[in-house]
């Protein structure tokens, strides 16, 4: 515990800590560029010179370890003149384009000039000018802004595994570039721009639309998987115009995959603004009155027997429970939110949710993945692994589709029969889980929605028991979801009822005609040429492929437009709200139901959100508190039973990570990134030649 | 993407290492411990560049992949060090220092000459592909400046009339003596000995050494 006077002022660090670290707790900022307390040290800017006595010359305060007895000055004046000699130089190259330049208002050299920079430059010899680079249709470079500072190299070999850009040539001819002039293709470059503490990479889709200071800032969270990150949305006007990761260290630390930061474009694209009603087979513009009625005239008539309901994958869980009162006043016991079919017990709530936690990834010795690729199902989830993986000392081991993760994980095969080997304790990956003080299982929805899905979660239910995954204070069985609102779904219990039907059998009632009527919670992802007999309703905001079906659309609110909670897959409730109102006559989704069960005679027992939302988390403790995990119950699930080999091998839930859902898949920006990138992880590594 | 990057057209689509120099890789990636291959990769590039005369970016690849390397860090210390070439040179290449001391020493004269016997300028090769001529940073022979290197070669002490005829004769095909250029040896001092002048024995006879008597001397000063 070294203890160093900063400023005049001792305080004691663990040793390592640096100078910069030290001042830090201290509260008092050293400027600087290319630190970032997540990042490998570089200490190539200098900006962060302190002058240090008994040494004779400045010292970069980031990579100087605390010495015990060090007498630090950050103020002195030759600590401030080494800082402005930096800023000097920095500057030398730097062009004067801030008036044009997006990171103008929050750009870091901009605000350290302030503090550091002359009113004029010396320098009247000519300034270099660097080519523009292809990074791909997500990022936009400058890179004669550029100062060397390697923080997007840094991120990209580190964080992201990556390893894409590289610093090539030296001195003046020195140029961050990419791996020859190809587009990144991590899934989490949009951190770059983030990172980059001045105008050299910036956001491509945001491109001179706005001005940092003319937005609206509103704390939400991403529903576009299910890690629930933490986001700002920046909105002027009832526009969007983009979407920034906030701070927090349990789920994304301050990291945001590219989906969920750019696909927001495609709010504004294909919305249902107004509610719909088919007439002679055409879909036609309706007032909410008519749309209402047409629904009364319908499911007026029907048995509940004959009512079902079906939630898509950006449900909140208001709607969800709304819905499930509704489906319950009427009588009907058909409602599912699994529309892939997932084989997910809803009876015991540990067996579909990361138990381990994002965080608690990091405490893990071992891990086995099945049926899943993270990196791009849940790519901030994945940046963890790998952060756990650098760290040392953790076997990683996958069954299912051969994929780059970005971190070496041996790879045990791609079938069931590795995992049914596994289980059995025949194949040696067995013993290393059970030799692991904190082993982890990360079972992924490609394998459990198979039809032997069941099955594979009991196999891996049995595994739990024999490698001991759940011990005091330690549980290593993780379902790694893909859908945000599925945790709340069966959470609330928005399943099948005593007696009723799942979304497949939901889907084949409603092709016997043994199901009238259809409500659709924003759900796409569903076989509907099933549903052509049956009357549909869909509820949503996107014209997707659930709403081609429908008879009646009501337009609903995305995520970025009503106070939501969604449970991340971790069954972590985190609250989404309102940056923006929802276009035309489209309505928060609880109101709508509401609307609805007035008019089918069975009004819903609250006439507000908060009422609303004080029933709800009556029945369900996982929405007590906001921000707060409930640890899942354990206990037994799933199917005893062969697995089916015939079945394929264990691929990946998602296909193409930049389009899942119906607003990326109605978003531009991600239509050119499928284009250029390919949303497909296993067919590209990053060592391709 | 870098100038010398750029030049796609002159990329070649593959590269091998040849039999000998596969051996001799494999030979110097084995000096490293294992799991730090990675530091085999400057001798590597070098074996490639020796092997080919210049680096092609298939070059880098290959070594890349041998040493589990992402190409874009061997790109990075492909292009940080101005000694590996990343387009072809001619037969000769000819590299002239142009650093202070050898600029003090008469740099620009050495350049002159070159430029004239070869008839092209920094950067160019030759039409007929004999010589490329490159200005270089220190070639670490300050004190046999002014320098140049062709090939693995250094010739040093330079002057317009030497260099002229060291690159006379490298085009004819033949090898000058390599070396200073005025004859001196190593980096001796041009013209004799500067110090240590004297032969040993010589303190021993002009100086002989009393110890005793300096010894004596000192008790008496204190008692007088």
């Amino acid at each position: 515990m070294p203890k160093l006077t900063i400023d005049g002022l001792e305080v004691d660090v663990p040793a390592g800590t640096s100078v910069l670290q030290a001042a830090e707790q201290l509260g008092i900022e050293i400027p600087r560029f290319c630190y970032h307390d997540r990042l490998p040290v570089a200490a190539n800017c200098r900006m962060c010179l302190v002058e240090i006595e008994k040494m004779p010359k400045p010292v970069a305060s980031c990579a100087m370890p605390a010495g015990e007895g060090m007498v630090v000055k950050t103020q002195s004046p030759a600590a401030l003149q080494a800082r402005k000699d930096v800023m000097e130089l920095l500057l030398i190259n730097h062009p004067l384009d801030c008036p044009i330049c997006d990171q103008g208002g929050e750009c870091d050299l901009q605000d350290q000039a302030v503090a550091y920079g002359k009113d004029r430059g010396r320098y009247t010899e000519e300034k270099r000018a660097v080519v523009e680079k292809d990074m791909g249709p997500l990022i936009k470079t400058a890179m004669t802004r550029c100062i060397h500072c390697t923080r997007c190299v840094r991120f990209l070999t580190e964080i992201a595994g990556v390893p894409e850009l590289g610093m090539v040539n030296r001195g003046e001819h020195a140029e961050i570039t990419t791996y020859v002039g190809k587009a990144l293709t991590s899934e989490l470059s949009g951190n770059l721009v983030d990172l980059c503490p001045v105008g050299a990479l910036t956001s491509a889709p945001y491109a001179y639309t706005a001005r940092p200071w003319e937005l609206k800032k509103t704390e939400s969270i991403d529903v576009l998987d299910a890690v629930g990150c933490a986001i700002r949305i920046d909105a002027r006007g009832n526009q969007v115009m983009r979407v920034l990761p906030r701070l927090n260290e349990d789920v994304n630390e301050e990291w945001l995959g590219d989906k969920s930061r750019h696909a927001i474009d495609g709010l504004a694209k294909r919305r249902l603004d107004t509610p719909f009603v088919r007439r002679n087979g055409r879909l036609e513009e309706a007032s909410w009155n008519e749309a209402f009625a047409v629904i009364q005239d319908k499911l007026g008539g029907l048995p509940g027997s004959a009512v079902a309901a079906i939630a898509g994958d950006l449900a909140d869980a208001e709607s969800m429970f709304a819905l499930k009162l509704l489906m319950d006043s009427l009588g009907s016991p058909h409602r599912d939110c699994r529309q892939d079919g997932a084989a997910l017990d809803p009876a015991v709530s540990a067996s579909y949710r990361f138990n381990t936690t994002i965080a608690g990834i990091e405490q893990a010795d071992a891990l086995l993945i099945v049926g899943s690729n993270p990196r791009i199902e849940a790519p901030v989830l994945n940046a963890r692994i790998r952060k756990r993986f650098l760290k040392g000392g953790f076997a990683v081991a996958h069954i299912g589709v051969a994929a780059d993760l970005t971190y070496p994980a041996q790879h045990l095969g791609d079938g069931v029969d590795t995992f049914q080997a596994v289980v059995d304790g025949a194949h040696p990956f067995f013993e290393v889980l059970k030799a692991a003080e904190r082993p982890m299982i990360v079972l992924g929805m490609g394998a459990l929605c198979r039809d032997d899905g069941a099955r594979i979660l009991g196999a891996a239910r049995y595994l739990a028991d024999k490698v001991g995954l759940v011990k005091d204070g330690w549980n290593g069985f993780n379902v790694l979801q893909t859908a945000a609102a599925r945790v709340a779904g069966l959470d609330l219990g928005f399943v099948p009822g005593q007696g009723g039907l799942d979304t497949r059998g939901i889907l084949a009632a409603a092709r016997a005609g043994d199901i009238g009527a259809v409500w659709l919670l924003g759900a796409d992802q569903i076989e509907t040429n099933s549903l052509d007999q049956a009357f549909v309703v869909y509820q949503g905001h996107h014209g997707d492929v659930g709403a081609q079906v429908a008879d009646v659309v009501l337009p609903g609110a995305a995520y970025t437009e009503k106070s939501g909670t969604y449970l991340n897959t971790e069954g972590r409730a985190q609250r989404a709200a309102r940056a923006v109102f929802p276009p035309g006559e489209a309505r928060e989704d609880w109101k709508i139901l509401r609307a609805v069960s007035e008019v089918l005679g069975k009004p819903l027992p609250f006439d507000s959100l908060e009422a609303l939302r004080a029933l709800m988390a009556e029945g369900c403790a996982s929405f007590a508190g906001i921000d707060k995990v409930v640890p899942g119950v354990w206990g037994d699930f799933g199917e005893n039973g062969a697995l089916n080999p015939a079945l394929g091998p264990l691929g990946s839930a998602v296909s193409n990570y930049y389009m899942t859902d119906p607003i990326s898949r109605a978003s531009p920006t991600m239509a050119r990134c499928t284009l250029e990138i390919g949303g497909n992880a296993k067919a590209r590594t990053g060592t391709d030649g | 993407m870098s100038e010398t990057f750029l030049a796609e057209s002159i990329q070649p689509t593959a590269f091998a290492f040849s039999e000998e120099n596969a051996k001799a890789a494999e030979a110097v990636v084995a000096k490293y411990p294992k799991g730090h291959q990675r530091s085999a990769v400057m001798p590597l590039l070098d074996l490639a560049q020796r092997q080919e005369g210049w680096l092609s970016r298939a070059a880098m690849d290959v070594v890349a992949r041998m040493l589990g390397m992402p190409p874009i860090k061997v790109y990075e210390v492909a292009t940080f060090y101005t000694m590996y070439n990343l387009r072809p040179v001619g037969r000769l290449h000819v590299q002239i220092c142009t650093n202070i001391s050898c600029w003090l020493r008469g740099a620009p004269e050495v350049v002159r000459a070159a430029k004239e016997v070869l008839g092209v300028e920094f950067g160019e090769t030759r039409s007929d592909g004999a010589a490329t001529l490159s200005e270089v940073e220190c070639l670490g022979a300050c004190a046999n400046a002014p320098v140049m290197q062709v090939g693995d070669d250094l010739y040093e002490d330079l002057t317009y009339e030497s260099t002229k005829a060291v690159l006379t004769a490298l085009l004819a095909g033949e090898k000058p003596p390599v070396g200073s250029q005025t004859g001196r040896r190593g980096a001796c001092p041009c013209c004799g000995a500067t110090t240590l002048k004297d032969k040993a024995g010589d303190h021993v006879a002009k100086e002989p050494a009393k110890p005793k008597a300096k010894a004596a001397a000192k008790p008496g000063k204190e008692t007088a």
